[in-house]
């Protein structure tokens, strides 16, 4: 087994080198390193939730700060976290039903000792209930109680023999949690790498006939999803935008003509020219926020901007570890990054405008590199998760399902001191 | 459970990759944690030139950022002057534990340049392969794959092929060369189809606007890439025999002027050099303050990404990036009305007070500045102070200086650690200012400079200097404070080192302060005289462009160029141009056969348009000179063409042919007569001849005696030439000696005669 630490070690230093690429492939590799981190983590027999959630927030944190730009990492920290509360839930439920068989049993056979079953007072369960699944109250928040999840120590205790039958079934029942959660986290891990195919089998539905579609850049879902469609036996035509300054559009389009697809290759300034005979414009996103508003790349507030203008429906794609609870105006989210000038000129032929030596010692020409692009949720038709089609005001349902209200914050503090 | 069990199974791909990753050695580097020049100083008296913070990071942090982020999986440090510091540093910051990536270090106190320490590296006995050397304060963001890639194919195919440069397009007039990254002028010869290096000449400066290149360059050569647009990025990629190459050569110091320069001009060993251009990414050296200026600005717009401020290095702390390229960390307390400027980096904990501007500005962890400060294109470090009201201007400000209120910075000024200035003292521009005393000898034991043309301005700075004091480097403080006070003020601590007159010319190019209107006219005057001065020059480089050493057409004015032994250029006009050699010459295989066809086809001309003797026979030399040939092959080619001009006359009989040759011989012999200088060249054309009657002509062997007789009356051949000749072939084959016993009668008679005269 390798070290846990040096695996985080080492996502931490890809991360912040900028190494991985895309949210699917980062969301992955985090849900995976999570997933040893709690296969490793030693919990003792009670709180074993807390232990775990701790643990999980703990390198969480770290892996958010390593790259704060890349919002897929966060999101997939706070699903696992949501799955641990979820597994510990359940289990607390199912201890609650075996009480009320124990209950019953009780009540038909009185000389059993009540000590030899574990005793989980109803209200201790409501207690984890609560705790486990209880609503963002305002309390919870403003305290941000390290421990919130700590399921309450039972307060009873007899006799040895209590103890130790109590901790065997404990340590039971830490195995089922532990083995549960991972369960889920490869569930996870699953639904992260048949995103695609999921959102993919849905074109059907949204691609017809004859139809012009409009998208920019490159993006690997729009691409099976256009491909799905083209599977089905749909005839339409494609529009590309090459998706300056990185121009991956124009791999897109080699993809597209590989599979048979009629594809037109424009500029980034001809999309108002074309988009009156666009029948719908698919894209990609980089992450999808809270209020339905989308984090993509840089250029497409340009093209919803135009699609609105011209009542073209604008669909975005996005699996639904790309979805991230928190809102656009939250100073924990890092909405852009800064790319080098060098993807947009040669620095040879501009050295001469970047001369400090000559004149007043500060240059004339900057170059400002933005990688994303914020679309407001008005500018959205559509999304479309690997759960389905979903309304941009509908998110935060969506949010609700995968998240938990307590792990919406996940640094102590919003800024890392050192 | 499935979860061990899959990420059981990643293990288990892991070590089955081992196998492979075993078989290949790993990436190695060395980094030379020292610069060993003296231009830094007086910082560098004080701190090694790898630890000073570029854009509040150390130097060595982007160098090793980038060797770990190629790939590389081992790096030796060579630390040689503060090598305590330079491991202290590093045993303190994370790289010593990171997986896949060793960093050792190797300290040295003697070696005094580049070529020492990698003397001491090969006799550590540490590298087995390829390895990439860089130095310290090099930083860059390329990746290394293509031109490792290329190394080592070329290396297999060519073991003769060390190093691999990599060099970067840099759009450079002579103006911002200067201006840009301070350095001198470079010129590189590149083979545009190999990318070898054939040629490399820094620091042409002096040579007042032209360059000689070696002829042999071009003669060897198909085409060569003329470029002054390069820059040198000091990153190479390099065979284990380089280490060797430095062992054998022990005189080799410098990593460019004596290892590659060597390696270009030693045509024995074979050795080649090749050159990587990078494109988009970023590669450059701090070699002097005007640089360190520069990159710290190419930083902070972002040129160097991933090594930017906000996104995080190893050891920075967390910075935010702002519009307008303002990076600011986290906890930094700043007045309302202070206006932060674009383009600045502010580091933690800084407090900044009422009223004060900074832009263009680098100001480090820790600092407190006051009130109504102006700091404009400066580098404060650590925990500085300044007071209220204080002027920055294009200055380096080390750590823990204090400013005391009122004190100016004037342009290009440089505060070395801890120096307090006084209240009101106005710093004069280019100054440079330390505790310490300026040494008064070149060697002091920190940082030993080796002769070079480089160094002469700060030699003489050094040398010039009237500080009296002896070079022992006191650290007594009351002394210093009681001598320095005068310079910086009440209350100042520190020494103005004295800059001579000589260097004050030359200390505008390396300084941060801007360069001085007057001087930038001056650069652009300077250039406009090479352009006139190439323009009236009637060999302007447009023609020698072309240089034509076949001169098939008329080369009447080229034979100046081809007298010379080395092509001059204009380089300002020229900044990129390749001679197609290929045109001219498409066969450059067999020069013999080449070159006696030149000289046919000139003859040939010659006789049909009829050329003045004296023409041809400039022509000739200069196809001697471009094809390097002795007066004996003219001559031999002379004849040959001759006697083929001959035999390409319609002729009847032996007599008739006879007659003709004595006719061309009559019109011609002035120009044969002018190779004839020796019995060698006589006894070449009888060769010749005799070779072309066995073989190509053997029309004209029965006249093989009449001919030779006729030479010998004209006095194009001496006796002696031909009893030589005859003597020479005396135990040759029977076969060759054909013509030797058809000649008998006529040798028999110059024997008798030559008895005679005895």
């Amino acid at each position: 087994m390798p070290d846990v630490h040096s695996l985080v070690n080492e996502f931490i230093l890809k991360l912040k080198k900028r190494k991985v690429e895309g949210s699917q492939a980062t969301a992955r590799l985090a849900a995976v390193l999570l997933r040893s981190v709690i296969s490793q983590q030693r919990i003792g027999y009670t709180n074993q939730a807390g232990a775990l959630i701790d643990a999980v927030k703990a390198v969480g944190e770290q892996l958010v700060a390593a790259n704060p730009v890349e919002i897929a990492v966060g999101n997939i920290v706070r699903r696992v976290l949501h799955i641990i509360r979820d597994e510990d839930l359940s289990l607390t439920t199912a201890a609650m039903a075996g009480l009320n068989l124990s209950a019953v049993s009780d009540d038909d056979d009185d000389d059993t000792s009540p000590d030899d079953h574990p005793v989980l007072s109803a209200a201790a369960v409501a207690a984890a209930a609560r705790s486990t699944l209880r609503p963002p109250s305002l309390q919870s928040l403003l305290e941000d109680m390290p421990d919130s999840a700590a399921v309450p120590h039972t307060s009873s205790s007899g006799g040895d023999s209590e103890g130790k039958s109590k901790s065997a079934d404990k340590n039971s029942r830490s195995r089922k949690l532990k083995h549960d959660v991972i369960e889920a986290v490869n569930e996870l891990i699953q639904d992260i790498d048949t995103c695609h195919e999921q959102i993919a089998e849905q074109a059907v539905e949204h691609i017809h006939h004859n139809e012009v579609i409009l998208t920019l850049g490159s993006s690997r879902t729009v691409l099976q999803f256009l491909c799905a469609a083209r599977e089905k036996k749909r005839s339409f035509r494609v529009f590309v935008a090459e998706g300056a300054p990185r121009y991956q559009g124009h791999l897109l389009a080699k993809e597209l003509v590989a599979r048979g697809l009629q594809t037109t290759l424009i500029t980034d300034s001809a999309i108002f020219a074309m988009i009156s005979r666009v029948n719908m414009v698919i894209v990609g996103a980089h992450a999808v926020m809270a209020n339905g508003g989308v984090i993509a790349p840089v250029g497409l507030n340009m093209v919803a901007l135009a699609a609105q203008r011209h009542a073209v429906p604008f669909v975005v794609l996005a699996g639904s570890h790309k979805l991230c609870p928190l809102y656009p105006h939250n100073p924990e989210v890092l909405l852009n990054e800064l790319r080098s000038p060098s993807e947009l000129l040669d620095f040879g032929e501009f050295s001469d405008c970047m001369d400090f030596g000559s004149g007043s010692g500060s240059p004339l020409l900057h170059v400002v590199n933005p990688a994303f692009d914020y679309v407001p949720p008005k500018l959205v038709s559509l999304f479309i998760t690997d759960t389905g089609g979903h309304n941009p005001s509908y998110m935060y349902r969506l949010i609700a399902d995968y998240y938990s209200a307590d792990d919406l914050v996940l640094q102590r503090k919003a800024a890392p001191s050192t | 459970m499935g979860a061990q069990k899959k990420s059981a199974s990643t293990v288990a791909a892991r070590t089955s990759d081992d196998p492979e990753e075993l078989a290949r050695v790993p990436l190695q580097a060395v980094l030379l944690a020292d610069s060993f020049t003296t231009k830094f100083r007086p910082i560098t008296l004080e701190r090694p030139k790898v630890l000073l913070p570029l854009a509040n990071v150390p130097m060595i942090e982007y160098a090793l950022s980038w060797l770990e982020s190629v790939g590389v999986e081992e790096v030796f440090v060579f630390c040689c002057a503060h090598a305590k510091q330079v491991t202290n540093y590093l045993q303190s910051s994370p790289w010593f534990s990171q997986p896949n990536f060793s960093v050792a270090t190797i300290e040295s106190h003697n070696s005094v340049s580049a070529g020492d320490a990698l003397r001491l590296i090969y006799e550590r006995n540490v590298i087995h392969g390829d390895f990439i050397l860089i130095s310290g304060d090099t930083l860059s963001n390329m990746s290394l794959t293509r031109a490792l890639q290329e190394h080592r194919e070329r290396k297999k195919k060519d073991s003769n092929a060390v190093m691999t440069m990599v060099i970067k397009r840099s759009k450079l007039s002579p103006v911002t060369q200067q201006s840009r990254l301070g350095t001198d002028e470079l010129f590189m010869a590149i083979d545009p189809d190999t990318k070898q290096l054939l040629f490399y000449e820094e620091n042409t400066y002096h040579l007042k606007g032209t360059l000689s290149l070696d002829k042999t360059l071009l003669i060897d050569n198909p085409s060569i890439t003329l470029h002054n647009d390069m820059q040198d990025c000091f990153i190479d990629i390099c065979s284990p025999e380089v280490l060797s190459l430095f062992t054998d050569n022990f005189d080799y110091q410098h990593l460019r002027r004596h290892f590659v320069k060597g390696l270009l001009v030693d045509d024995i060993m074979g050795y080649k050099i090749y050159t990587h251009e990078i494109h988009s990414s970023y590669a450059a050296r701090v070699d002097n303050y005007r640089s360190y200026d520069t990159i710290s600005k190419d930083i902070i717009q972002r040129w160097t990404y991933p090594l930017v401020p906000d996104v995080l290095l190893l050891g920075s702390s967390a910075t935010k990036l702002e519009r307008e390229g303002i990076y600011r960390a986290y906890e930094i307390v700043q007045s309302r009305s202070a206006q932060i400027g674009p383009l600045t980096v502010i580091g933690n904990n800084t407090r900044i007070g009422n009223n004060t501007t900074i832009a263009n500005s680098v100001i480090g962890k820790g600092c407190s500045i006051g009130s109504n400060v102006l700091i404009e294109g400066s580098y404060i470090w650590d925990n500085v102070t300044v007071e209220d009201g204080c002027q920055l201007r294009h200055s380096i400000v080390c750590d823990g200086v204090v400013m005391k209120s009122g004190s100016v910075l004037s342009p290009g000024v440089v505060l070395s650690f801890k120096v307090v200035v006084g209240q009101n003292v106005t710093v004069p521009t280019y100054s440079k200012v330390s505790l310490l005393l300026q040494p008064t000898k070149q060697d002091s034991d920190e940082e030993l400079e080796y002769a070079d043309n480089n160094s002469d301005v700060e030699a003489s700075s050094i040398a010039g200097t009237h500080n009296n004091l002896n070079g022992e480097l006191t650290s007594d403080l009351s002394e210093m404070q009681g001598s320095a006070t005068e310079e910086l003020g009440s209350g100042g601590v520190g020494y103005i080192w004295s800059i001579c007159e000589g260097a004050s010319e030359e200390e505008w190019r390396h300084s941060i302060a801007p360069v001085p209107a007057e001087k930038l006219v001056e650069l652009s005057q300077t250039m406009d005289d090479d352009l006139d001065f190439s323009n009236q020059d009637g060999n302007a480089p447009a023609s020698s462009g072309e240089l034509k050493p076949g001169g098939v057409s008329d080369s009447d004015d080229e034979d100046g160029d081809a007298n010379n032994d080395s092509a001059y250029f204009e380089k300002e006009v020229v900044f990129q141009y390749s001679i197609a050699y290929k045109d001219v010459f498409p066969i450059f295989l067999n020069n013999t056969a080449n070159f006696s066809l030149q000289v046919e086809a000139t003859f040939l001309r010659a006789v049909h348009e009829n050329v003045k003797v004296d023409h041809v026979i400039l022509e000739v030399n200069s196809l001697k000179l471009s094809y390097n040939m002795e007066f004996a092959a003219c001559a031999g080619a002379i004849f040959y063409s001759m006697l083929k001009l001959v035999l390409g006359t319609p002729y009847n009989s032996s007599a008739e042919l006879y007659n003709a040759v004595i006719n061309v011989i009559n019109t011609w012999q002035r120009l044969l007569k002018s190779y004839l200088s020796g019995k060698d060249e006589e006894i070449e054309i009888i060769l010749k001849f005799e070779e072309m009657c066995s073989e190509s002509a053997k029309e004209l062997s029965p006249l093989f005696t009449k001919i030779l007789c006729l030479l010998y009356d004209k006095d194009m051949i001496s006796e002696d030439a031909i009893l030589d000749w005859e003597s020479e072939k005396k135990y040759a084959e029977e076969s060759d000696r054909v013509f030797v016993k058809q000649a008998e009668k006529f040798l028999q008679w110059l024997r008798e005669a030559s008895e005679e005269e005895d």
